[in-house]
């Protein structure tokens, strides 16, 4: 099993195949696309990370000490990002998301989505995650 | 009007945005400024600053003329009988909560109603709510046709002896529409009821007389209007000035103060508590010379030019749905391109230098009723181009090749 870090650099390296924005984006876009998104009833406010602008849902889920997160967006350069946060973070305890720093984010150009001023929900759903972690770890004591 | 010209004298239209000229067209959020309102302030904090109203010093002296003179700029641009009607503030939101407050505190009570419309900015609904939630008073809202225009029936239906006061924009910063405030100002005041108008979205775009439409509130922001940010106008009609409780305590608003008792000064400075936005105040008078040096007359005839080709332009785009269509707009463009997120529309648009809002418009109740989650706007000012149009559509269409 890969680690988070593994995961991210994995995804560093997909990016560093691309020179430019455009197609960074049109590979963000295809990720978002691809993500299998919620069915509508899953996308309730229980869910809802809330954002200013575009809306995020996540739903955790633990199983042998192991954490799974679902995400989907209503705008897809999200979907995808969210897509690739729970690619990276998928599959780890909760301590390992605890104590994870997600680089990749800057390391693949798109530090500006991380600006709580863009508002896109990305923010708020690393949090979230992080608060689900530390619940799960408390619970695991 | 010499455009090119224009776009010189505005430093931040140079620039480049992502390796692309900038295109801006977030006009209707904030306006950018001249050089002469940079340097105005640059100069006042250079080489006339002091804090006004006080000392007998130089300095002091000179400070608080500016800031006067520039009260009687604001007078004479909204054509305000007195310049005791002037009140400066931090903005169109300061504006609407010093009057919103003065109401609940002083004349709304159980039972009583307050009217805004469906198309209104969150500020000027939630202080509204605010007030009612204090007083027991009710909100009554004036419904939006399709085309984002008043439901002017309707209007006329939730008048009555309820109602207390209308707070409702002139021009809507979501869809552009130019509301018949005329027609409200003269049904309300035939039943004896105060108007507010929230002006941040007209007066970018045409003159303002405030005599004439004979409004009792109009608030504004400078920094819609070339000017500094965090500074802006209330105008209240001296009566109303009069008859509302002071909003904020604090230096320059009293005449006496002791523990037992203080008394307020008078207008405008009852409302001025606190050392102000000096510098943005004269920043403020500054940009009123320079927009009446081009003249809003032109501005509003180059503007409107400027809507009807992008209206054109960007109809053109299949799968794009523009929202408000009044008849009588403001240089504002809403639109939904083909089911595509407006984040996502935003993100990329931004990647090609091009600045849009997208989102809610801070008028959720708008998106609400049209069912979106919100849209891509561009609004424009007279500094914006038709070749700027053009890189939109071309930006739009390339959107619309990256998410089909």
């Amino acid at each position: 099993m890969m680690s988070i870090n593994e995961r991210q650099d994995e995804l560093i390296e997909e990016f560093s195949m691309f020179d430019d924005w455009m197609e960074k984006y049109e590979y963000i876009i295809d990720m978002g696309k691809d993500v299998i998104g919620l069915t509508e009833e899953l996308k309730s406010d229980d869910y809802l990370v809330r954002g200013c602008q575009s809306r995020v849902w996540l739903i955790p889920a633990q199983e042998n000490g192991i954490l799974q997160f679902q995400a989907d967006s209503d705008a897809i350069i999200t979907k995808g990002i969210v897509g690739m946060v729970v690619r990276v973070l998928n599959n780890s305890s909760a301590d390992e998301i605890l104590k994870s720093d997600l680089y990749f984010v800057d390391k693949i150009g798109l530090k500006e989505h991380l600006s709580p001023t863009r508002s896109n929900g990305l923010v708020s759903m690393i949090k979230k995650i992080k608060t689900y972690a530390l619940a799960y770890s408390a619970k695991a004591i | 009007m010499n455009i090119e010209q224009i776009r010189k004298e505005f430093p931040i239209l140079q620039q480049e945005v992502n390796g692309k000229p900038l295109v801006y067209f977030d006009n209707a959020a904030s306006t950018q400024k001249p050089k002469v309102v940079i340097d105005r302030v640059a100069d006042y904090y250079s080489n006339e600053h002091s804090n006004i109203h006080r000392g007998v010093h130089s300095l002091s002296a000179a400070a608080t003329e500016e800031y006067e003179l520039a009260r009687k700029a604001v007078q004479a641009h909204f054509n305000a009988k007195f310049d005791h009607e002037i009140v400066f503030n931090k903005g169109t939101t300061d504006g609407i909560n010093l009057v919103a407050n003065g109401f609940a505190k002083s004349f709304l009570k159980e039972g009583d109603e307050v009217i805004v419309s469906e198309l209104e900015h969150h500020s000027n609904i939630v202080p509204w709510q605010m007030a009612c939630e204090q007083t027991g008073a009710k909100l009554k809202v004036i419904p939006i046709t399709d085309s984002g225009e008043w439901i002017m029936k309707e209007f006329h239906n939730l008048l009555s002896d309820r109602t207390k006061i209308i707070a409702v924009n002139h021009v809507s910063n979501a869809l552009g529409t130019m509301n018949p405030i005329t027609d409200v100002i003269e049904a309300a005041h035939s039943k004896g009821i105060p108007v507010l108008l929230d002006g941040a979205q007209a007066v970018p775009h045409m003159a303002v007389d405030v005599q004439a439409l004979d409004c009792d509130f109009y608030v504004m922001s400078g920094h819609k209007l070339f000017g500094p940010t965090g500074v802006g106008v209330l105008y209240g009609k001296e009566e109303w000035l009069n008859k509302l409780p002071p909003y904020q305590g604090g230096g320059d608003m009293i005449k006496t103060v002791s523990f037992e008792k203080t008394t307020y000064n008078e207008l405008p400075f009852k409302f001025e508590a606190g050392t102000p936005n000096i510098a943005g105040v004269i920043g403020l008078k500054t940009a009123i010379d320079y927009v009446n040096e081009i003249g809003l007359g032109a501005i509003s005839d180059y503007e409107q030019e400027l809507l009807e080709y992008g209206t054109e332009k960007l109809s053109q785009i299949e799968g794009l749905k523009i929202y408000g269509t009044a008849k009588n707009k403001a240089s504002v463009i809403s639109f939904l391109l083909d089911g595509i997120h407006p984040y996502d529309a935003g993100t990329i648009l931004d990647k090609l230098g091009i600045a849009v809002r997208t989102g809610h418009h801070c008028t959720q109740p708008v998106m609400t009723r049209f069912g979106i989650p919100g849209t891509v706007r561009a609004s424009f000012a007279f500094y914006n181009t038709k070749e700027e149009i053009d890189a939109l559509y071309e930006g739009l269409l390339r959107v619309k090749k990256m998410f089909s």
